[in-house]
């Protein structure tokens, strides 16, 4: 017979012992496998990019023609059609996010003209193909209007300019990419808006703060988290959409690369340098758009998030510490805060 | 302070305010209390305009609020005519509202500097004695959800107190908090009572209107059903409807 108090005894025992066993993790065979599946994928894939040759013509050369690569990689023609498609990337970005922050602003104004009319321009920016606007801005304003005036509505003209002068494959583009751009970039502002709190606008209100200076250092800060990162993928999507002014002649990154291929019938090559250079820049904005993202999220969440760089730092600073203590080390009931 | 007759107000067809008449006088502390729905927090929100009334008058400080009186007719304030009115009344909200994305004693230097276009030293000087004064100089430089919700509260009571107001809102202030922090935040209003500030309160905190209010007004469905000494209204209402709100609440 073994009253209660022979049961408790033997247990604080058992307990004693658990504390200092080794434990063993769950095992993973499947992660094991699919890695390797990946690898051999790799490994095949730099193998064809890298090692692997083919005859062309009678002579045997490297696949991907590295060294044809690399010799237009720099060269001037390209370097100048970075210049344009980056040109018409920060033009058409900053001009969407204007117009868009006015459309938006104009969509939530409880004046029905404002906000219809508004509603109207995004209607037919988002309705029709972006390589028909650009199409329409280069050959159609010209022949629609052969001279542009300015001056009084119905009245005297002040300065009046040749259209087809004034609107180059540059302009069109610009302009073209830059009010389809205020379209979808006025949804993504007024999702911002929407998003912050009412007690926001409020308790500006309450401080005596006009309704403009409210929308600027209150509202929209705030709905800069929300913005920004659709706001990143439309600057990603733009610097390639930008390759489209080469139809109204434009000679971006990628007509560019076009015009040296159509010259030298070295298509595949030239087509990895256009790659290349747009994989390089949308990099780097991937990059911005991390620090952007950051730097809004202030205030939102209480710790932000560590950058790659501290990162790294934290991870050189554990290896250098002395190991994770063992279980058995660590006391039962961690202490609560 | 504050004057209102026969104010009504009515969102679509529910009517919210039924002709409130109430009379707040200099460095008074008026407590509104009341259940859920009876129109206290809509009547306070009409006292800065955040809510436009549908009928009756409303002043503060003797002028009519959103509407200048010129001859025989009323017209409506311009944005900028209003905000400025808004400026001299400190309003504290249940769920604090404080900037989130600005540091505390930005939250309280963002009415000064950019609404009274303050300079900054003097606003920041002031801001960090307001602090003090909440008890939260060393919270400086947090941002608001480092800090508890009865410190920003506090903050937000230092916010609406750097704009110098002659009147101060309070909706709830209490409300959204743990028990265990409400105590600081009355403190603080206490210490504005004494010190001779108007205020108007709407709260469920009835020892504390008992302690601190020197007038108490009972509004059920929109219209004040009882008002007066507060030791008067809490202990032996008139009313019956007073009377059974008070026997759930106390």
């Amino acid at each position: 017979m073994t009253g209660p108090a022979g049961l408790s005894k033997p247990d604080a025992g058992v307990s004693r012992d658990r504390a200092s066993m080794k434990i063993v993790p769950v095992r993973h065979p499947w992660r094991w496998v699919t890695s390797g599946v990946i690898l051999v994928l790799v490994a095949m894939l730099v193998n064809s990019l890298l090692f692997s040759h083919v005859v062309r013509g009678g002579t045997r050369e490297g696949r991907f023609q590295w060294a044809v690569v690399g010799h237009y990689l720099f060269a001037t023609p390209v370097l100048r059609g970075i210049v344009v498609t980056l040109e018409l990337t920060v033009i058409a970005m900053v001009a969407g996010v204007v117009i868009g922050i006015i459309l938006a602003v104009m969509r939530l104004s409880p004046n029905r003209l404002l906000s219809g009319s508004a509603w109207l321009y995004i209607w037919f920016f988002r309705g029709t193909p972006v390589l028909v606007q650009l199409t329409f801005w280069y050959v159609g304003i010209s022949y629609l209007y052969t001279h542009l005036t300015l001056g009084v509505p119905f009245g005297a003209a002040l300065v009046t300019l040749n259209s087809t002068t004034l609107i180059t494959s540059f302009v069109a583009g610009a302009l073209g990419l830059s009010l389809n751009e205020g379209a979808y970039m006025s949804e993504i502002v007024r999702a911002g808006i929407i998003s912050v709190d009412e007690g926001q606008t409020e308790a500006a209100a309450s401080l005596g703060m006009s309704k403009g200076l409210t929308l600027r250092k209150i509202v929209l800060p705030q709905a800069m988290r929300i913005i920004i990162p659709p706001t990143g993928n439309e600057t990603i999507s733009m610097l390639k959409t930008t390759s489209l002014v080469s139809v109204i002649s434009g000679v971006d990154l990628f007509q560019a690369t076009q015009n040296i291929s159509n010259t030298n019938y070295e298509v595949v090559p030239l087509l990895v340098v256009a790659s290349l250079w747009y994989l390089f820049f949308t990099s780097i904005l991937t990059i911005g758009q991390f620090y952007v993202e950051r730097y809004y999220a202030r205030g939102a969440a209480r710790a932000l998030p560590p950058t790659p760089f501290q990162r790294l730092k934290m991870s050189l600073h554990h290896v250098r510490a002395k190991p994770v203590p063992a279980l058995s080390e660590v006391p039962w009931v961690a202490p609560h805060d | 302070m504050v004057e209102a007759i026969g104010v009504h107000k009515a969102y679509g067809r529910l009517e919210v305010l039924k002709g409130i008449d109430l009379t707040v006088q200099r460095g008074e502390v008026l407590c509104l209390i009341g259940p859920s729905g009876s129109g206290k927090s809509t009547f306070l929100r009409c006292i800065n305009h955040l809510e436009k009334i549908d009928g009756g008058a409303l002043s503060v400080d003797g002028e009519l609020v959103g509407y200048r009186q010129s001859g025989n007719r009323l017209y409506e304030l311009k944005d900028h005519e209003v905000c400025g009115k808004r400026a001299e009344i400190g309003m504290v909200f249940q769920r604090f509202n404080l900037f989130p994305h600005m540091s505390v004693l930005d939250n309280i230097t963002s009415g000064p500097l950019w609404v009274k276009k303050a300079p900054g030293g003097s606003s920041k000087d002031r801001a960090r004695q307001l602090l003090d004064r909440v008890g939260l100089a060393d919270k400086v430089d947090a941002y608001p959800n480092q800090l508890s919700g009865g410190q920003q509260q506090r903050v937000a009571i230092a916010r609406a107190l750097a704009m110098d107001p002659k009147l101060m809102l309070f909706d709830e202030p209490t409300s959204a908090l743990d028990p265990e922090l409400v105590g600081d935040v009355l403190d603080v209003m206490r210490d504005l009572a004494d010190e001779g500030m108007t205020m108007i309160i709407v709260t469920h905190e009835m020892g504390f209107a008992r302690e601190v209010g020197d007038v108490v007004v009972f509004m059920d469905g929109g219209v004040v059903v009882e008002q007066g000494d507060p030791t008067q209204v809490l202990t032996d209402p008139q009313h019956e409807r007073t009377r059974s709100f008070l026997a759930k609440v106390l």
